[in-house]
């Protein structure tokens, strides 16, 4: 048992040398991550080099092929069992890029069940708890809507509320305003500005390049697999070492159009002529 | 009877079919006042009190099989998504051979399999004809239940599954708390389509011999024995079980309207 005195040194999240593969295809390659407890860590890097995989891997949802991960005094890639996996993601809170709020239930609903059903706690402290969240989020005043009746905006910050509830240890956000429209980025990168002041330990993919250099302590870029280069938000944005980054952040931040929006509504109930039927 | 029932059809929707409306009127009132004057409407009328009875024996019968159908159906299909193969299996093989086997053949096979009577304990217990098409009827109800169950969890988005991971559910709570309620809002409407069908099948009863709508119409046709009443009676069974029908699947179809845009 390590003292508190070099727990506070040891590096919150560690990830030496993950490779992952889906079927033939590499993702990711050998990647090394620190996250200090209270940083904000940012990972930044073209579509499909592996970043969501990256965040899929440190909360279990994922197991790589190779390589070390350790969360806390967990060693996430010695877990056997779905319930010791089940024991850490109590401690890690994940956020969505399509928010994937439970759409039959109201936004207080969404915010209680996990801690009552997952956690135990009682119905009574879980609402209270909640609807401080949901102050904390500004979204006190929708706490009996629906998720299908909030924006897009509002929605992820009822989903972060949602990550919150759990009290987590540390919060992954995986491109949480990528779907959002532009007027509406603002106050969900508020909320997460706002928790990383409080000293949440936040890991973010996100492709908001003026965001991630304001609030990130600590910057990677990731390219097929690979960490290309780390540092302080500054270094990497303002002094990038490698062709590769350069390249990236001039078409990321030269490029002031933002990626549209993924289309279409997940739970459209659109194919109920599957159910067919024969007499 | 038959002439209420049609009759009072459309009023559920009076406004959006007003044409319609005003000729089952019309048509309603040609029976009521031209039926004491015509020897086959009397006879229809003397004969819809059995029909009305011979009609609750199909409802009886449909209710019944979609209850029975629906609770199996539920458990066979929630064993078919289970990730053990043991027991997905046989829930696959039921669902495939219930699926796609003749009604009609059901509906024989239980009837000529099983005892007329069971011996429960010290007691025989008598099994009636009705009750083994109930089972015939029931077991393809339970295996397109189990089909519907199946593809309405198959069609909640897998990032839900994702998202409760990620809340530290454990498999079964993913499953109760946020897949099964988010299932059957999407099942009511091929479940309601499902139920209109087996009210069809019930039709097939009279095949073996139970005492239902065609059945009476068939001993009415004989015993009337006139062209015309026969036409008449077959249109008024025809008009019964579209009585029954129709609003069923229009309600369907207004639900499946109504989730498709929430
Ligand atoms: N469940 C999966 N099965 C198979 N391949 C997958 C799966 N998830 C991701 N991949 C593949 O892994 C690669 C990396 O995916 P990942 O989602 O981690 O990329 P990303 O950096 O998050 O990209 P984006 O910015 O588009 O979200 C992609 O090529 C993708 O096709
Ligand atoms: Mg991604």
């Amino acid at each position: 048992m390590p003292s508190p005195e070099t727990r506070a040194e040891q590096p919150l999240i560690s990830l030496r040398d993950i490779h992952l593969s889906f079927g033939s295809n590499r993702v990711l390659r050998g990647i090394d991550l620190d996250v200090q407890r209270g940083q904000a860590v940012s990972i930044i890097g073209p579509s499909g080099s592996g970043k969501s995989t990256i965040l899929r891997c440190i909360t279990g949802l994922l197991q790589p092929q190779r390589g070390n991960i350790r969360v806390g005094e967990t060693e996430v890639h010695k877990l056997k069992s779905e319930a010791q996996r089940i024991e850490l993601r109590k401690r890690v809170g994940f956020v969505f890029q399509q928010y994937n709020l439970f759409p039959h239930l109201s936004v207080l609903e969404n915010l209680v069940i996990a801690p009552r059903k997952v956690l135990g706690r009682n119905s009574a402290q879980a609402e209270q708890e909640a609807r401080a969240l949901l102050a904390k989020v500004r979204m006190e005043h929708k706490a009996d809507a629906y998720p299908g009746q909030l924006s897009g905006g509002q929605q992820q910050r009822v989903a972060i509320a949602r990550a919150l509830a759990m009290r987590p240890e540390l919060i992954l956000f995986d491109e949480v305003t990528s779907a959002l429209d532009p007027e509406t980025v603002g106050e969900v990168l508020t909320v997460i500005r706002e928790l990383t002041e409080e000293g949440m330990t936040c890991v973010l993919v996100t492709h908001e390049m003026r965001f991630a250099e304001d609030i990130s302590d600590v910057v990677y870029f990731t390219e097929n697999g690979l960490i290309v280069e780390h540092g302080s938000a500054e270094q990497i944005f303002q002094r990038p070492v490698s062709e590769r980054t350069q390249a990236f952040l001039r078409h990321a931040l030269g490029d002031a159009g933002r990626r549209p929006a993924a289309a279409g509504d997940p739970y459209l109930l659109s194919n109920i002529s599957r159910y067919g039927l024969s007499v | 009877m038959a002439i209420d029932s049609s009759a009072s059809l459309p009023l559920s929707w009076p406004r959006r079919h007003p044409g319609k409306l005003v000729l089952l009127a019309a048509l309603a009132l040609l029976l009521i006042f031209g039926a004491p004057k015509s020897p086959v409407f009397a006879a229809l009328y003397e004969w819809s009190p059995a029909l009305a009875v011979g009609f609750g024996q199909n409802i009886l019968i449909s209710l019944l099989a979609i209850a029975i159908g629906s609770l199996l159906g539920l458990l066979i299909g929630a064993l078919a998504v289970s990730p053990l193969w043991i027991t997905r299996l046989p829930a696959r093989i039921w669902v495939q051979v219930f699926r796609n086997a003749p009604w009609l053949v059901l509906i024989y096979f239980t009837t000529y399999v099983f005892p007329f009577e069971l011996h429960i304990g010290k007691s025989w217990i008598a099994f009636p004809d009705w009750v083994k098409v109930t089972i015939g009827l029931a077991l393809p109800a339970s295996a397109n239940v189990a089909e519907i169950f199946r593809g309405a969890i198959g069609s909640i988005p897998s990032t839900q599954w994702e998202a409760s991971r990620s809340l530290a559910f454990t498999r079964g709570q993913i499953f109760r708390s946020i897949i099964l309620p988010q299932c059957f809002k999407r099942m009511l409407p091929p479940w309601m389509n499902l139920y209109a069908v087996i009210t069809m099948g019930t039709a097939l009863a009279s095949l073996v011999g139970v005492h239902d709508l065609i059945d009476t119409a068939q001993i009415a046709s004989n015993t009337v024995n006139l062209t015309g009443f026969t036409v008449l009676i077959y249109f008024s069974v025809l008009a019964l079980f579209f009585a029954y029908c129709y609003p069923i699947s229009r309600i369907t179809q207004f639900l499946e309207r109504r989730y498709a845009f929430s």
